[in-house]
């Protein structure tokens, strides 16, 4: 309950500094219709040449990017805010302060800042993916909606555990602003269905960097493709990898000497 | 010009001790510049084979041989200028570069292509080898080869010219990622790199040949592919000798204007 508080405390924190700029509102807005934009167009052009593309049809293709969007949007509002911050902290020693609170470090680096206008791609992601789910006319029941939202939940500790596992590796090599990237750059991919891709870039989407896990996964729930295997996979590596990004939390946290040592 | 020459050779020097300090980084970029292609040419491929071979006049092995040509003329062309200018004038260290004696888009063409001097082989290799995955084969006539050359390079200077204009917007506003992103979005649809533009729909078409984006990177590789004949492939170099000479009186036009309106963060 006292994390809930402090995420919230964080959270306002946040907005406050952010209502500062309101003209970014626009502006996010605008990028992220954009992108939205793109998606559309590139769908409607490439199911003018085909219906169904690995077994999608394009509404559900459009669907799993409402799901890209509303993770992109979770990552960007929560996950790598955060954890940009920290690898900044541990190179300019203000990770200092953040141990000296009485309060887990972990849980105060991953919550110590937040992006407010990525809630803008959540709303939007959501509003594609009801959108999608309409035009399908497809019944989503309770059952697969809980599916969905256990997935997704899985999904989002899966990627801010890799998130975490990434920014702990500062602690041993500072020089590392730009390893996060690695993650945006291979999420693009995560527009499309990963099976659609060959073996061994559908496995490095699933295991190396978890794309697949993010967006794939949450809309074959929705789309009723998900089987229960998946489903029990997904929940044991989200629950592995939060206790091993724990672990290595804690190993990489002894190595750390402050600013000044 | 002796003086040019000193500036390149020492610009190649420090982006090559760089590039050595961010070997990590590197390798991170060049990832995204292989991906996003691939994943191009992968749905492509899925949709011909649907369709039972071809889509239009292009063959599935055809499609690989586009995109796989595309991620090479793209490395060749690429620049990173919009992001670099941004911070130059947010942080002030524009400043310093003013007080150089020489303009500073030599020192940012050095830059590039030193950096690319360095990063094309691996590229290559990466290109050969999706080559022989996908088994694409391409044969080329001479002529072809003789002007895919000019036409690279030609491409490689109006997209600095026309990029580096551009990035000069950071002049009057540090807040131009709206405007980039809409460039960018123009370049995915209008150059080819989303699909080859013999796909799109026909206003579409008509638009990436008025404008200068379908030159940049469909151009080289339509030149290849074989898809131009001799005189088309000579129209073609004649357009972007044009483009050429249009983004360059831009560039002179917008940095004469820019550079009375610069003033630098905490000045």
């Amino acid at each position: 309950m006292n994390y809930l508080r402090l995420t919230m405390a964080f959270f306002w924190v946040g907005v406050i500094s952010e209502v500062a700029y309101r003209i970014n509102f626009f502006f996010q807005l605008f990028q992220s219709l954009i992108s939205l934009g793109v998606a559309i167009a590139g769908i409607s052009v490439i199911f003018s040449y085909t219906d169904s593309l690995g077994g999608w049809n394009a509404q559900e293709i459009l669907a799993l990017v409402g799901v890209y969007l509303l993770v992109g949007g979770i990552i960007g509002l929560i996950i790598r805010p955060g954890m940009e911050q920290f690898i900044a902290s541990v190179r300019d020693g203000n990770l200092d302060f953040t141990l000296t609170k009485p309060e887990d470090a972990q849980l105060l680096v991953s919550i110590q800042r937040t992006n407010l206008w990525s809630l803008i791609d959540i709303a939007l992601g959501m509003g594609v993916l009801i959108t999608a789910l309409v035009r399908l006319g497809e019944k989503v029941g309770a059952g697969q909606a809980g599916e969905f939202v256990l997935v997704l939940v899985a999904g989002g500790s899966i990627i801010y555990s890799f998130f975490l596992i990434l920014a702990t590796l500062s602690f041993w090599f500072v020089r590392i602003e730009n390893i996060l990237t690695v993650f945006q750059s291979l999420y693009e991919a995560g527009r499309w269905p990963v099976s659609l891709y060959p073996g061994w870039l559908r496995y490095g989407l699933t295991f190396v960097i978890p794309v697949a896990f993010a967006t794939t996964v949450p809309a074959e729930a929705l789309t009723g493709r998900l089987n229960w295997q998946t489903l029990v996979a997904a929940s044991i590596v989200a629950l592995v990898l939060l206790v091993v990004s724990r672990l290595f939390w804690r190993i990489g946290l002894r190595r750390y000497a402050g600013a000044s040592a | 010009m002796k003086a040019l020459i000193e500036l390149y050779i020492q610009q190649f020097k420090t982006t090559l001790a760089m590039m050595v300090a961010y070997r990590a980084s590197l390798l991170i970029w060049m990832i995204g510049q292989v991906l996003e292609p691939l994943v191009y040419l992968i749905v492509w491929s899925i949709v011909s084979n649907n369709n039972g071979g071809s889509i239009g006049d292009y063959t599935t092995s055809q499609f690989a041989a586009y995109f796989i040509l595309l991620m090479l003329v793209n490395q060749v062309t690429y620049t990173w200028v919009m992001y670099e200018f941004e911070y130059r004038i947010r942080e002030g260290n524009f400043s310093f570069t003013l007080l150089r004696p020489v303009h500073p888009i030599h020192a940012d063409i050095a830059d590039n292509i030193s950096s690319k001097l360095i990063t094309t082989p691996s590229m290559i290799v990466v290109a050969v080898a999706l080559g022989l995955v996908f088994h694409v084969s391409l044969a080329p006539q001479p002529w072809a080869i003789a002007l895919f050359f000019p036409a690279l390079f030609l491409a490689f200077a109006i997209r600095f010219f026309i990029e580096w204009t551009l990035a000069m917007l950071t002049f009057w506003t540090t807040r131009v990622g709206a405007a980039n992103q809409t460039y960018f979005v123009l370049m995915l649809f209008l150059s080819g790199q989303f699909a080859p533009l013999a796909l799109l729909p026909a206003p579409i078409q008509v638009l990436a040949n008025i404008l200068p984006f379908r030159w940049l990177i469909s151009y080289p590789i339509d030149l290849l592919m074989g898809r131009l004949t001799f005189n088309q492939a000579l129209i073609g170099l004649g357009v972007q000798a044009a483009w050429l000479i249009v983004s360059f009186i831009l560039l002179r036009v917008v940095w004469r204007a820019g550079i009375k309106v610069y003033s630098a963060v905490g000045a």
